[in-house]
């Protein structure tokens, strides 16, 4: 069971009460009546889908209803850490670990063997 | 031919559970889905009777009538006396938002040494003394449904459901009632 830490319940739940609400840090366009319709995909539909770190917006939909910010690793889906919305991207290097590590089911083979 | 429209409640006569965990369909009561800044706080409260809690996972109590905090600016509050509190809430004269949402939601107490054992058959959350103490209380999930927890007692769980969902969680609680009689 993945544990994600909540910043607003300040608190570990598990993922089951967390909805995953895509990109993060996405800044919507103020002029987007005059922008072309190529400016607009890139806004609206064009992601990196990165292998390795990932910003996304997560919500805590059966609990606290709100939507926060996290780090995750798209390999290890490991959560780096997570932030309140509206906060500034984090300097992960600088930043404690909110989560212990994933339980992979590689992991878990491996240890049964 | 019925002439007369009877009310009836989700759960109406229905008993269950084992020996370790009792299950009992709650009383009727009122309550409301109230959202507030923090600023309306205070006049909110006076006007309710109990103090909003603001951290998370606290509720207060006065009496019959206990508030639940769900998110930053977000309360569940009940009367198990039935109050008017949409009346109580409005005559803050602050800024709110009040649902009724007293026919939406009904209410199981789960009491006995395995009351904890039993809701987590279906819930995730750790709802060991320590983490979640007297008074502690959670929006989460409980199966496919979700749920209001609100611990009373020691062996004790107010546990809060949508009406529509009410047959299915009282079903697998059943079944959590039974495992934990093992
Ligand atoms: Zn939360």
């Amino acid at each position: 069971m993945l544990l994600i830490y909540c910043p607003y319940c300040e608190e570990e739940r598990s993922e089951l009460e967390f909805r995953n609400g895509g990109d993060a840090h996405i800044a919507r366009p103020t002029n987007i009546a005059e922008i072309s319709d190529e400016e607009f995909e890139a806004y609206f539909f064009l992601r990196d889908n990165p292998k390795g770190v990932i910003f996304e917006r997560w919500r805590h939909i059966h609990g606290c209803g709100r939507f926060f910010n996290a780090a995750r690793d798209t390999v290890s889906d490991r959560f780096l850490t997570t932030y309140k919305a509206g906060e500034p991207k984090p300097d992960l290097d600088a930043e404690p670990k909110t989560s212990a590590e994933v339980e992979t089911y590689e992991a878990l083979e491996g240890a049964a063997q | 031919m019925a002439d007369q429209a009877i009310r009836k409640a989700p759960l109406a006569g229905l008993r269950g559970g084992s020996h370790a965990a009792i299950l009992t369909p709650a009383a009727p009561a009122s309550r409301i889905s109230l959202r507030a800044g923090k600023d309306a706080v205070p006049a909110l409260s006076a006007a309710l009777g109990v103090t909003l809690p603001l951290r998370p996972k606290t509720s207060a109590s006065s009496g019959k009538r206990h508030a639940l905090w769900l998110g930053p600016d977000e309360w569940l509050v009940i009367d198990e006396d039935d109050a008017d509190l949409m009346a109580a809430a409005g005559s803050s004269g602050a800024l709110h938002s009040a649902v009724d949402v007293s026919h939406r939601n009904t209410a199981i107490i789960v009491s006995g040494p395995g009351a904890e054992v039993a809701i987590n058959s279906g819930c995730p959350q750790d709802l060991s003394l320590g983490l979640f103490p007297v008074g502690a209380c959670s929006r989460t999930i409980f199966g496919k449904a979700e749920i209001v927890l609100l611990r009373t007692a020691e062996d004790t769980f107010r546990l809060e459901c949508w009406r529509s969902f009410a047959p299915f969680v009282f079903g697998l609680l059943s079944e959590g009632a039974e495992d934990a009689a093992h």
